[in-house]
């Protein structure tokens, strides 16, 4: 088997009149983490479905552990474990016996699958629930639940849509961590919308907009990407108009735009500062506003971060000037 | 096949954890209680027939009330997207949740045993008819669950599917019923399409291979649309 476990190619996906899905082309490795994002209806869902074999796609193909979406379904199938959204599961069943259903579905029979049904509940950490009906449990639980039954049989890839959705910070910080060691052996696949997660847990982020892959890089590298460092100062206004602030800041050589925005009722206000290059103004800035008689409060230096870029890719808008 | 058996087994145990299983068999055995013992002694023979009339028509109203969920209410819960991610084919599901509803079936017929037996403690009961008439039920039987599945297929409404369910077993049990009225070319049509023509059959201790072959053949193409309606989710 090569070290490609997703290979898809083109993927194209035509609801009627809509394309959920255009030409989209990636490869994920074995090891990789890799985070699907895009607002909603972009095209998440549909990829994951598509690479399921739950719906064909319109144009184009995929691989998956070596075997075709088309001429192999069953064996793709078995080398995936598979979250849908939402987390659909069988609510009237206990969890042991759904698990266990699942994993004879799975091919597990015996001692094996006793041996697999107590491993998936330690990683899991399923233990005090185990004989509760599903029905029964949080949100959190029912989660971990889909987790376990994508795990029962020991995938080579995971594919989870929006494994965190609608968890608390707590819930969703175990299922972050949780996800992060099943990484470690396996390629895991994930939908999100929030961009915090994809900074803890992926390696690699597929931005998808509109049905387009728009981007296809590390969280890091994607942050860097926007370049530019801002510099922000806070002063009070002292009796100083606004353009007055500006105009003392436009005399910095290096600075190739200055925007002010005047704020609250307690007088104090922000000036953004772009520099031309990478110059660090943070001393020119501090000079600039000595010389000017005003009160520096804050000085901050930002990067662009993971969500302007996300807006930027997804909606076309400019993050910062 | 084990694929099929696993689902087969999941859905046959899922009736149970719910009302459905409960209710269908309290009404069946109730209303046939109360029709057969009604005229029993007024006929003054140890015969199950006239509980083979009643059993026919009553299983063709509540068997459709256990076919109803088996399709629709997993798309409308999302549960059929994993269940199809599995390592399994359409057949094998649709299969799978047929063998399910048939074995709850089979439980309902067997407690309906208690009838017959009752009735052989009254007179000199001739069981002959009574295991045709059997047979014939479970035929009959099959045919209206493939019927539901199917209409259970088409939509994620559970009402939906219990109407057209309803409307379509019915239809095919009634189509004898007004022969009189219509030219003899197409009453003949007609009452070789109706359930209830090859049933009574049976119920009279004829097994014949056509009456046999007819509730199967219902049976596997109503079986086959569902297969088809499943399939059809991936290219939509």
């Amino acid at each position: 088997m090569t070290d490609v476990m997703i290979d898809a190619r083109d993927l194209t996906k035509h609801y009627g009149a809509v394309t959920a899905l255009k030409n989209a082309t990636f490869q994920v490795h074995r090891g990789e983490v890799v985070g699907f994002l895009g607002p909603n209806g972009a095209g998440k869902t549909t990829a994951m479905k598509i690479l399921t074999c739950f719906i064909a796609p319109s144009g184009g193909t995929a691989r998956v552990g070596g075997a075709d979406i088309f001429e192999d379904p069953i064996a793709v199938r078995e080398a995936i474990g598979y979250l849908p959204e939402n987390t659909p599961l069988y609510t009237e069943m206990l969890v042991l016996e759904y698990l266990e259903f699942v994993g004879r579905m799975r091919g597990l029979r015996g001692a094996g699958l006793q041996a697999r049904l107590r491993r998936v509940v330690e990683e899991t950490n399923l233990g005090d629930v185990i004989g509760k009906s599903i029905g029964e449990l949080s949100k959190g639980f029912r989660q971990r639940v889909g987790l376990a039954q994508a795990l029962i049989h020991e995938p080579p890839v995971l594919i989870l849509d929006e494994p965190m959705s609608g968890l608390d910070p707590n819930q969703a910080a175990e299922i972050r961590e949780l996800i992060r060691e099943i990484g470690r052996e396996r390629t895991v696949i994930l939908s999100t919308h929030n961009l915090s997660e994809v900074r803890v847990t992926c390696g690699r982020v597929l931005i998808i907009s509109q049905g387009e892959l728009v981007a296809d890089d590390t969280p890091e590298e994607l942050a860097a990407r926007g370049g530019k460092p801002r510099f922000v100062a806070t002063l009070r206004q002292n009796g100083h108009s606004a353009s007055d602030i500006r105009e003392a800041f436009s005399a910095i050589g290096d600075a190739q735009s200055v925007t002010e925005q005047t704020s609250t009722a307690d007088g104090e206000v922000i000036v953004e500062l772009v520099p031309k290059g990478n110059q660090d103004l943070r001393a020119d800035i501090f000079q600039a506003a000595v010389s000017a008689n005003l009160v520096l409060l804050g000085l901050e230096q930002r990067g662009e971060n993971l969500e302007d870029i996300f807006r930027q890719l997804t909606t076309g808008e400019g993050a910062s000037s | 096949m084990n694929h099929i058996l696993t689902i087969g087994g999941r859905q046959f145990r899922s009736y149970f954890n719910g009302p459905v299983a409960y209710i269908v068999i309290c009404i069946v055995m109730l209303t046939l209680g109360f029709f057969f013992w009604n005229t029993f002694f007024l006929y003054g023979r140890a015969s199950a027939r006239e509980m083979f009339r009643w059993l026919s028509l009553i299983l063709v109203f509540a068997l459709p009330a256990l076919t109803m969920g088996l399709l629709a209410e997993e798309k409308r819960t999302g549960t059929i997207e994993l269940l199809i991610t599995m390592p399994v084919t359409e057949a094998q599901v649709i299969l799978g949740k047929f063998i399910g509803v048939l074995g709850l079936y089979a439980v309902v017929l067997v407690l309906t045993l208690a009838y017959p037996i009752s009735v052989s403690t009254l007179g000199n009961l001739d069981w002959g008819p009574v295991w045709s008439g059997y047979l014939g039920l479970f035929l009959q039987g099959s045919a209206v669950l493939a019927i539901g599945l199917m209409a259970s297929s088409w939509t994620d409404n559970q009402l939906i599917a219990l109407f057209v369910a309803l409307t379509l077993s019915v239809f095919f049990w009634v189509l004898d019923k007004f022969l009189a009225l219509l030219p003899t070319n197409a009453a003949s049509v007609l009452e070789w399409l109706s359930f209830d023509y090859h049933f009574q059959s049976m119920a009279r201790g004829v097994v014949d291979l056509r009456d046999v072959l007819f509730f199967f053949s219902v049976t596997i193409f109503a079986l086959s649309l569902a297969f088809r309606a499943l399939e059809s989710r991936r290219w939509s």
